[in-house]
């Protein structure tokens, strides 16, 4: 021991610690990471501050460059003053907020709309933080949040009735989002359980509508459910166009949802389903509290993949003439007031749908943290 | 399930009776009209939310006839792809979206076309640097075509039957069209004209592009309802007449009030002075002086959308009144 107090502790080579050392290992550990990382440092050194300058310092937000509000288009710096050095001109997504929100949802009653996003965060906290106080109540207003939110967009029971053409923007983006993902999952569930069942006829028809659905891409199903869906209907029985566009969405979530969970089904190692037998557990109580538990807990990051997936796809609803966010967009564009403004509507909606697929990714690379799904199974 | 169902239960519309198109329209308070999802100058929505355009005009009109009350109508968003089933279903009562009246259109797929209200054809637009002025001479061109469409096929049968070649730059939508052609990916842009028109006025400097005076095909657009219902087929008919003939007749929003007292026996007509001809329709004998005094005549629309001083910029040309040059000509209001 008293030697040991003779030498001094040699700290590591400078080269292999600190910022230093991260750099040197982790960008510039052979002559082709040392290449890739001066290029990217290089495209990013020409493309950050021009991005920045566009965007933000020589754009125009509410007013152009000799200081007027911008109305129309021809307002716009960039437009008024081709010659100089002017970047985005924001004012169309400033005047046209409200629409890219919400579309023409009358104003006097938007409170509905600002009232159901509230309520879908306190829908989504019991799902999100496991440690709420009274998370159990929480969670049956989860369950009830669908029809509640359905009610105060829609209407009824007292309040006006807005028809779902009235809907736009971020709205119609949500609705098919939320509603499409947390109907999907349940029945994702019961389809994965459904193909894996014992009873031929359900185990066909779950293989049958989930190899369907995922054999036809969703453009096929929107058209579906605008044009030969009412044909199945009775005459006169007219279901609305965003209903029917839902249901196309919801079945299309719902195949690819099983076969994800169906991949957290064929993880569970065969022990745990004997071990929930032999403590006499019926099957939907060994699903329920053995099985589903483990399942979904491993297939979060594909779950969360898909649903991110469905998020984007939405926007395909344009081609069959609902005004989501991206459509939204597009009318704008087709207003003589702000035409030709297409990268401004581009770049925000692109930020949009960044800020909510980016807020899912990272929520769902926590979850794997917390649940640590990463689990080596059996090894302990 | 259970619960999806009962949603679907509660948002499905009741069994309408099956009675005919005015009076649903008339006992639901409103009109259902189909748009396009955004056209400049045919239809739009604007800041504040209200849809706007040449084609949105003839929606209101017919609310106007109706309702006397041109706000008095829903615009449902259709597609190129959509339009038709919409229709079809019942979802919307009529259509005012650009539309081409073909034979197949007006008889295989049970609509009713009741009229024009704008005579459209293909067109070329090319960079004024590029000194052609006849599409004859655009041999070897590259032309950015939008792919699944007749003007992609009208275009084949132009080169075929000039005798030259053309180099295809497939593109879907206008806006890609637009990007490409200023970009100088392609030389040519082809569409109907309006479209061409419309393109032109987003460009940085419009006058470095001229619009060929060639058009190679007839694409008549007009308003369309289902077929078999002859009485509401009739109130489109009218209601879109009424703009043409009232422009005819001199008679606009401003100066309608007066017309009144005019001394012309059609004007009278018109506005329902003398004669009972909106009670023939099943309308108030002044449907004619709401859809003018609230809408204006044909050119007041024209002018305001798609006119020479919008952005657009489109001449009267074809659509010009029969008696200025154009073929437009609506049958007598008597």
């Amino acid at each position: 021991m008293e030697n040991n107090s003779n030498f001094e502790t040699r700290k590591p080579p400078v080269a292999t610690t600190g910022i230093l050392g991260w750099c040197r290992q982790h960008l510039f550990s052979n002559w082709i990471n040392s290449f890739i990382t001066l290029l990217v440092i290089y495209f990013l050194y020409q493309l950050i501050p021009w991005f920045l300058d566009w965007s933000v310092f020589s754009a125009d937000f509410w007013t152009n460059y000799k200081g007027e509000l911008i109305v129309d288009r021809t307002f716009c710096s960039r437009v008024a003053d081709p010659e100089g050095d002017h970047g985005a001109c924001w004012a169309i997504i400033i005047v046209r907020f409200y629409q890219f929100m919400y579309g023409f949802y009358p104003s006097e009653q938007v409170w509905r709309v600002n009232l159901t996003y509230f309520l879908l965060v306190v829908a989504l906290l019991p799902l999100l933080i496991e440690k709420i106080p009274g998370r159990k109540h929480l969670i049956k207003f989860t369950i009830a949040f669908p029809i509640v939110a359905f009610i105060l967009l829609y209407g009824g029971f007292g309040f006006q009735i807005i028809p779902t053409n009235k809907w736009g923007g971020l709205l119609v983006t949500l609705v098919l989002g939320v509603f499409g993902i947390a109907i999907a999952f349940p029945l994702g569930i019961l389809l994965a359980l459904g193909r894996r069942s014992q009873l031929p006829v359900i185990s066909m028809f779950c293989t049958l509508f989930i190899e369907f659905i995922r054999g036809v891409p969703l453009i096929t199903l929107l058209f579906f459910g605008m044009v030969m869906l009412p044909l199945f209907l009775p005459e006169g029985l007219n279901l609305d166009g965003l209903v029917r566009v839902l249901v196309a969405v919801t079945l299309f979530q719902a195949a690819y949802m099983a076969e994800v969970i169906r991949g957290g089904l064929q993880a569970i190692p065969r022990g745990q389903y004997e071990a929930a037998q032999s403590v006499g557990l019926s099957y939907w109580q060994m699903n329920r509290k053995i099985i589903l538990p483990q399942a979904i807990r491993i297939s979060i990051p594909s779950i969360v993949n898909t649903s991110i997936g469905l998020f984007k796809d939405t926007t395909l609803v344009i081609i069959i003439g609902l005004l989501d966010l991206l459509g939204i967009g597009r009318g704008a564009l087709a207003d003589a007031t702000w035409m030709g403004l297409s990268n401004e509507v581009y770049v925000f909606v692109a930020l949009v749908f960044f800020i909510f697929t980016f807020s899912m990714s990272r929520y769902s690379l926590y979850l794997e943290k917390k649940l640590k799904t990463g689990i080596n199974m059996g090894a302990d | 399930m259970k619960k999806l169902l009962s949603i679907f239960a509660v948002l499905a519309f009741a069994f309408s009776a099956n009675a005919g198109t005015l009076d649903d329209v008339k006992n639901r308070g409103f009109l259902k009209c189909g748009v396009t999802t955004g056209l400049i100058g045919f239809a739009a929505p604007d800041d504040a939310g209200n849809w706007a355009g040449f084609d949105v005009d003839v929606c209101r009109a017919v609310a106007a006839a109706i309702f006397g009350d041109s706000s008095k109508v829903e615009f449902t968003t259709t597609t190129g792809k959509s339009r038709f089933p919409t229709l079809a279903s019942g979802e919307i009562d009529m259509l005012a979206r650009n539309t081409t009246w073909t034979l197949s259109r007006d008889v295989n797929l049970g609509f009713e076309f009741v009229g024009v209200n704008y005579y459209d054809g293909q067109g070329f637009m090319i960079p004024s640097a590029l000194g052609v002025d006849d599409a004859t001479g655009l041999d070897g061109a590259t032309v950015c075509i939008q792919t699944g469409t007749t003007t992609e096929l009208n275009l084949a049968d132009f080169f075929r039957a000039n005798g030259i070649g053309y180099e295809a730059l497939p593109i879907e939508t206008n806006d890609e069209a637009r990007e490409n052609l200023f970009a100088g990916r392609c030389d040519v842009y082809t569409t109907d004209a309006s479209g061409l028109s419309a393109t032109r006025a987003q460009a940085d400097d419009p006058d470095k592009w001229v619009v060929l005076p060639n058009i190679i095909s007839k694409e008549p657009l007009g308003p369309l309802v289902r077929h078999g219902d002859h009485q509401w087929g009739d109130v489109v008919r009218w209601s879109l007449n009424t703009m043409i003939i009232a422009e005819e007749l001199g008679v606009s929003s401003s100066n309608v009030d007066d017309s009144k007292g005019s001394n012309v026996p059609e004007v009278l007509r018109l506005l329902g002075v003398e004669g009972g001809y909106g009670e023939m329709l099943e309308l108030s004998n002044d449907f004619a002086y709401n859809i003018i005094k609230q809408v204006g005549n044909y050119s007041e629309s024209f002018d305001r959308n798609i006119g020479p001083d919008t952005p657009l910029g489109i001449g009267r040309n074809l659509n010009a009144l029969w008696t200025d040059g154009g073929i437009l000509y609506a049958p007598p209001f008597r």
